[in-house]
């Protein structure tokens, strides 16, 4: 589903990703950890297009098509969908309106008919219930007053509504209690587990990978993958810290 | 008609305006005169789409209220002015936006005038500018001698599109009260990057997200507008063009 090739990267000129390659199969979730400042939100942002990461060597593809030509909408109508790590908040904007014109947008991309205001709300609704997310929040403006789980909660019923078939979701634990960490595993689990859809979690910690059973864990260390394993690799990130386990 | 000479850009209200087309509309017509008794109220919508300079003054009596709401999009040359003079008690609300762009000079100019005691005046202008278009707000407001418990406030806000566009603020206080709150903020910007990806990670178009955005910025001013509806649909159809 995706392929990542010798990927090199830089933000203001300063050489971030240094090399990175991975392969991700439908069905298969897995997990990227690494210590702070090893590119791993620089990944996500490469990958969902963000002005000023600049792509300097290597290539991505997507499903067959080349994602670093597409911009950042193309890319969510092909299918991916980026959780952010830190939401942003948008006053006068409702959640339901954006994100039922950013569903009917992809629909369009994709030659499908848009979503009627009734079957969106039902679509949402049952969304939010999920996430256990109260349906009066997604009608106030996107992300403002909500508290860091509710932003990321919001961040999962948004993954929810627009149905990707991959996921990258950049720390999405961060902030998040042990009962919004359960919610949001949940989540994961019940949106994305499925034989034709793929996520890659990065994160710096083993609690959300309790929830969220991963297939394949890699270590991201100075901007490429220095060490890639099963589960047990997070467990023993966990217990002996990424300088041993990544030396 | 006006007999008064052509104003020139010595004139700090016309300062920045477009000399060329105001020749061209030269001599204004007669400013149009309301005036709201003493316990009346008045609501009204402008839209000036055309490009046109209009004058309006304003006297609310003892309590009047009057609610103004300003949609500047259109022509080469488009000037609102208003001159309000509140009484005693009286309450004055602007809410205001001017869209523009390619070459257009918009502009809005008031002068608030806190006549006698106790008056209130809220001020909201949102303007959004693109291409190298000019977009002015001067709003002065006076307080007379006497005029204590004066509330004034003038909220001020634009919104450049592109580095070319320009957009002049200057909110001004003459006061002669000792017992008076008049409050002003100023802010010009761009739109958020960090909010427009957000956008467009979710599958939004640039334009489509732009718009959002924009719609969000200005839509508060309308509240509450005669004609909402219709003030909210023809500034969404002129940042439509601009984004």
């Amino acid at each position: 589903m995706l392929k990542i090739e010798n990927l090199h990267a830089t933000v203001a000129d300063k050489p971030i990703l240094k090399g990175l390659s991975l392969a991700i199969n439908a069905g298969e979730i897995h997990a990227i950890m690494g210590p702070n400042g090893a590119g791993k939100s620089t990944l996500s942002y490469v990958l969902g297009g963000r002005p000023g990461y600049e792509v300097t060597e290597g290539s991505v593809d997507f499903e067959g098509q080349d994602l670093l030509a597409l911009d950042p909408h193309e890319r969510a109508a092909a299918g991916l969908f980026l959780g952010f790590q830190y939401p942003v908040e948008i006053p006068g904007v409702s959640n339901v309106q954006f994100l039922r014109e950013s569903l009917n947008a992809q629909r369009k991309a994709r030659g499908q008919e848009p979503l009627s205001g009734g079957d969106f709300l039902k679509l949402a609704r049952e969304k939010a219930g999920l996430l256990k997310l109260d349906m009066d929040m997604l009608k106030r403006p996107v992300n403002v007053g909500f508290s860091g789980g509710e932003k990321k909660r919001n961040e999962m019923v948004q993954m929810g509504i627009l149905d990707p078939t991959l996921a990258i979701l950049d720390e999405t634990d961060s902030g998040l209690d042990i009962d919004a960490l359960r919610i949001v595993g949940d989540g994961i689990n019940a949106i994305m587990r499925r034989p034709d859809k793929a996520v890659l979690l990065i994160t710096h910690y083993q609690r959300l990978l309790d929830y969220v059973q991963p297939d394949f864990v890699h270590v991201l260390a100075a901007g490429r993958i220095v060490k890639s394993g099963g589960p047990e690799l997070a467990r023993e990130l966990e217990a002996h810290g990424y300088a041993e386990v990544a030396a | 008609m006006s007999t008064a000479p052509l104003p020139t850009r010595r004139d700090e209200a016309w300062r920045y305006s477009d000399m060329e087309a105001l020749t061209r509309l030269w001599p204004l017509p007669a400013p149009e005169s309301i005036v709201v008794p003493a316990g009346g109220e008045l609501r009204r919508a402008i839209v000036q789409d055309e490009g046109a300079v209009q004058q309006i003054e304003l006297t609310l009596g003892k309590g009047a209220v009057a609610k103004l709401h300003v949609l500047n999009i259109g022509g080469a040359y488009g000037r609102i002015e208003l001159n309000v003079t509140l009484h005693e008690g009286a309450d004055f609300a602007l809410g205001a936006a001017q869209i523009g762009g390619g070459e257009q000079t918009l502009e809005i100019i008031t002068t608030v005038t806190h006549a006698e005691p106790g008056a209130t005046s809220r001020q909201r202008v949102r303007s959004v500018l693109g291409g190298t278009a000019t977009g002015t707000y001067l709003g002065k407001v006076a307080v007379a001698r006497g005029a204590q418990q004066t509330d004034s406030e003038q909220d001020v806000k634009a919104m450049l599109l592109d580095r070319s566009a320009t957009a002049n603020a200057k909110p001004e206080l003459e006061i002669f009260a000792d017992d008076v709150k008049c409050a002003h903020g100023c802010a010009i910007g761009e739109l958020d990057p960090q909010a427009l990806f957000y956008l467009q990670s979710r599958g939004m178009p640039p334009a489509e997200a732009k718009k959002i955005l924009l719609q969000a910025f200005v839509a508060g001013v309308f509240d509450g507008a005669e004609d909402e509806a219709r003030l909210q649909e023809l500034a969404l159809a002129k940042l439509g063009e601009l984004v």
